[in-house]
């Protein structure tokens, strides 16, 4: 597998992007990344969520334009204003979430866009755009039926699909993005080896996964990306999985993170073989008053979804739930706030604040009934309640009434954090509250949970960045595929095990 | 200030237009008699208008409001019909209970379907416009009924002072002989033949506008409904986490959308003196027109009552108006399209201002 005795500098380079820099308001997604892919290896790109690596596949894509660096293919300086652009140059992205038109035929997904006509004008050749794409699919021994509808096919022959797109619009660097996250085993075999039969063919393969094992197995060269840096790249061939972890992990506590002293009390959450419609099942752990517990685990692990069934979002198919020693009845987020639970969601902008509305309203609507407003709401208490909480957790606002998308992203989740403060839960499930918020904001969200857990608060710290889990719990839990596969005391373990928990699968 | 001027605008060429038409038509135009006469005609969609600000609000349709009308307004004719051997008081009183009753009941209808089958409430209404308004041709074989003297609240005032009217020698039309207090009366016996006594004052279909609008406005601004119907319409996502009954609520908008037309079916019953089953046709176009000139977004979440009541007199002084310059009905329709798209378009200018930020 691998071309053995390779160095860079005497093979054909695919692609490279020379210091690579991108800023999305307050956050530096990418700085100085320099980025080299041979022609004819596969190249993975791994790093944690969050890291960059998808900020740097979709400037490679012309999805976003960089704010500093270049790009070659193939020796060529290029500047992608668009999407349209890239795929010209010969890029094509296969996203994680695959993007074909489920309704039509394979044959006219493949050509979608760069249909071919027929004899009359304004027309489209079916039969030859489906024969067309079976002589591809032939040629490279790509079983599937060009004629068949989309909606028809298995995941796997979907990525097919992607792949005879980037074929057929003659790419030469085609990017897969997580391509297994959904595929069963026996797909994902299929799905390497079409990998390798293309590198064996001179396509540049760039490789996103967090299944590590997968990448050593299948990659020529390895990146490993943190906090939008370029930590390590090189071969494969004599890195091992532990090492990955550690680049992926490697960084520095510093005090960034508040001391924890805290006197952690009795048992105050208990949740027992809960399982859900949404794929998690037979979870069980106790949060103790006082205590912060992080739970970890990759993308899809089923961690948003254990919170989803504790609040009542989803159905819970089976478990009991205590707070407090009483057992809970929740049958809907309103039964969970009622009981005294909290959830900060993961993502407040779809599920957390209405944008629109002034920020007080985003504050009280779930707490209308415990400031003494269920049937009548005094406007001038509101703003003052609002006021109140705002200025103890330092949000930054014109003014209450201001609506909630004027703020910034870390104000914003400050809001959210207000309107829990003011339910005065006791226990509070907060799902990636530091997603896509500036350093600053990161901190003090930290110093408020701890004081929150100061105050005999149990607190469920849903997070993919491993510094910050083991920066303020005290113990760590980790998901894998649906299931809770490790409960570790956050001072006994290490970021490379838990990593090693959460991403490699053992049988 | 995007908000403002969204405000302004519609405020703003309403005042134009009132305006205008003082000077272009004095006589006519600026009386009392005229503006009486135009917010007698308001209430009837104004009513309507009122509870579609709630649906649009929360970012839903109501579609059957229109054939919703007719079929509260058969309801009650059908019963005022059955129940001639009653004292008229109250068989009045039962049909017009009845009317809000079937109103209410159709809103319910409408919720319930939209919340519990989860289908969009643009199809939901829809249907329950083309069935409705089917119901309402069938109870009478396409007939109206007559309610001969169901007049109280679509003519009648709250009287503020009488005038006796008596014809003066040599001509048809009556002249105002005497000014008198509600509370006095004359004997007609006294003064020539045709003389009579009217009565002045608010009209009751117009009072009645006013305390529903006052009434709209406190459950919008001041209780959990209406604090509810712009969180969902906001982001019902978020409403939903937040521990929001969103399906309850929606029945509840929906249902209280019934009410209020059931309401304004009386006082249409009551204008025409009879109840009609082609009542309210393409009505419910002018109650959504007049929501969304007002400032509300059909996307939900945005919406004001004033705004509303401006947009549905905008729209009942341009009638007016129209029809005093012996602008045809055609040209009006012209009109009142132009003007919702240019009052939306200039919403959307005003906020084109999209943040591009990606995470």
């Amino acid at each position: 597998m691998n071309d053995g005795g390779h160095d860079s500098g005497g093979e054909t380079v695919a692609l490279r992007m020379t210091g690579i820099s991108k800023r999305f308001g307050p956050v530096q997604a990418l700085s100085d990344v320099t980025f080299t892919a041979r022609k004819g290896t596969v190249h993975a790109l791994v790093g944690e969520n969050g890291a960059g690596k998808s900020t740097l596949m979709k400037i490679l894509a012309g999805v976003h334009q960089p704010d500093a660096g270049q790009i070659e293919i193939h020796g060529e300086t290029m500047v992608f204003a668009n999407p349209g652009q890239a795929i010209e140059a010969g890029i094509s992205m296969i996203y994680q979430e695959l993007d074909l038109a489920e309704d039509l035929t394979v044959a006219a997904n493949v050509f979608l866009g760069i249909e071919l006509h027929g004899r009359l004008p304004w027309t489209i050749d079916h039969k030859r755009m489906a024969e067309e794409t079976q002589a591809l699919a032939d040629r490279f021994n790509f079983d599937i039926d060009a004629t068949a509808t989309v909606a028809e096919l298995s995941t796997g022959d979907c990525q097919i699909v992607e792949v005879l797109k980037a074929l057929m619009r003659k790419a030469s660097i085609i990017v897969m993005d997580e391509p297994t996250s959904s595929l069963s085993e026996r797909e994902a075999a299929r799905l390497f080896e079409i990998v390798r039969d293309l590198r064996g063919r001179g396509y540049t393969i760039i490789y996103i996964s967090h299944r590590l094992e997968e990448i050593v197995d299948l990659a020529d060269d390895i990146s490993v990306l943190r906090d939008g840096y370029v930590v390590h790249t090189g071969s494969a061939a004599n890195l091992a999985i532990p090492q990955i972890v550690h680049h992926m992990v490697g960084r520095e506590l510093k005090d960034f993170y508040p001391a924890r002293q805290v006197e952690i009390g009795e048992v105050l959450f208990k949740a027992q073989g809960i399982s859900s419609a949404a794929g998690i099942e037979d979870i069980s752990f106790e949060v103790r008053a006082g205590e912060i517990v992080g739970m970890a685990g990759l993308v899809g692990a089923g961690r948003t979804e254990v919170a989803r069934a504790i609040f009542g979002v989803d159905g819970q198919t089976g478990g009991t739930l205590h707070l407090g020693g009483e057992q809970l009845a929740i049958a809907s987020p309103a039964d969970a706030i009622t009981a005294g639970i909290a959830y900060l969601t993961e993502d407040r902008k779809r599920t957390g604040l209405c944008l629109e509305l002034p920020c007080s309203w985003n504050v009280t609507l779930p707490n209308l009934c415990a400031i003494g407003m269920k049937y009548v709401i005094s406007p001038g208490r509101e703003t003052q309640i609002a006021r109140q909480y705002g200025s103890k957790i330092s949000l930054k606002w014109a003014s209450p009434t201001a609506p909630a998308d004027s703020l910034s992203g870390g104000n914003q989740q400050k809001v959210l954090i207000a309107r829990w403060l003011l339910a005065e839960s006791k226990f509070l499930i907060v799902d990636e509250p530091t997603r896509g918020i500036d350093v600053g904001a990161k901190k003090e969200i930290y110093t408020l949970l701890n004081d929150l857990a100061g105050q005999g608060k149990g607190i469920l710290f849903i997070s993919s960045e491993l510094p910050e889990l083991f920066g303020i719990t005290d113990r760590i839990l980790v998901m894998r595929r649906g299931r809770l596969v490790g409960n570790l005391k956050t001072k006994d373990t290490s970021p490379d095990w838990v990593m090693h928990l959460a991403a490699v699968e053992e049988n | 200030m995007g908000k403002l001027t969204r405000q302004l605008l519609p405020f703003g060429t309403l005042i134009l237009f009132i305006g205008g038409l003082s000077i272009l038509e004095p006589e006519t135009f600026l009386t009392l008699e005229n503006f009486l006469n135009v917010l007698r005609r308001s209430s009837v969609p104004g009513i309507i208008a009122l509870a579609m600000t709630f649906v649009i609000i929360s970012g839903g349709i109501d579609l059957s409001v229109g054939s919703m009308l007719a079929i509260a307004g058969m309801i009650g004719g059908l019963l005022l019909s059955k129940l001639s051997g009653w004292p008229y008081w109250m068989a009045a009183f039962a049909a017009s209970f009845m009317t809000m009753v079937t109103g209410a009941v159709c809103g319910l209808m409408n919720g319930t379907m939209i919340t519990k089958l989860k289908l969009p409430p643009f199809i939901v209404t829809l249907g329950t416009m083309s069935a409705f308004r089917g119901i309402s041709y069938v109870m009478n074989d396409g007939q109206p009924y007559d309610m001969p003297t169901y007049r109280y609240l679509g003519e009648g005032v709250i009287t503020l002072w009488k005038t006796l009217e008596a014809p003066k020698p040599e001509q048809f039309a009556l002249e105002v002989e005497r000014v008198l207090w509600p509370w006095q009366n004359v004997d007609l016996s006294q003064f020539a033949e045709r003389s009579r006594v009217v009565s002045h004052g608010i009209p009751v279909s117009v009072l009645i506008f006013v305390v529903l609008i006052a009434a709209a406005g406190f459950v919008l601004k001041y209780t959990r409904l209406g604090r509810y119907t712009y969180a969902i319409g906001s982001n019902k996502q978020a409403a939903f986490h937040s521990g929001i009954n969103v399906d309850l609520n929606l029945v509840a908008i929906y249902a209280l959308t019934g009410l209020f037309t059931g309401i304004a079916a009386m006082i249409q019953n009551s204008r025409t003196v009879s109840a009609q089953p082609t009542a309210g046709q393409a009505m419910e176009l002018d109650v959504i027109a007049a929501v969304v000139i007002g400032g509300a977004s059909l996307s939900g979440g945005r919406g004001t009552l004033t705004g509303t009541v401006i947009g549905i007199l905008l729209i009942s002084f341009l009638r007016n108006g129209c029809t005093l310059l012996g602008i045809s009905t055609n040209i009006q329709l012209i009109v009142i399209g132009a003007i919702i798209i240019v009052a939306v378009s200039v919403d959307q200018l005003a906020r084109s201002r999209v943040s591009a930020i990606d995470d």
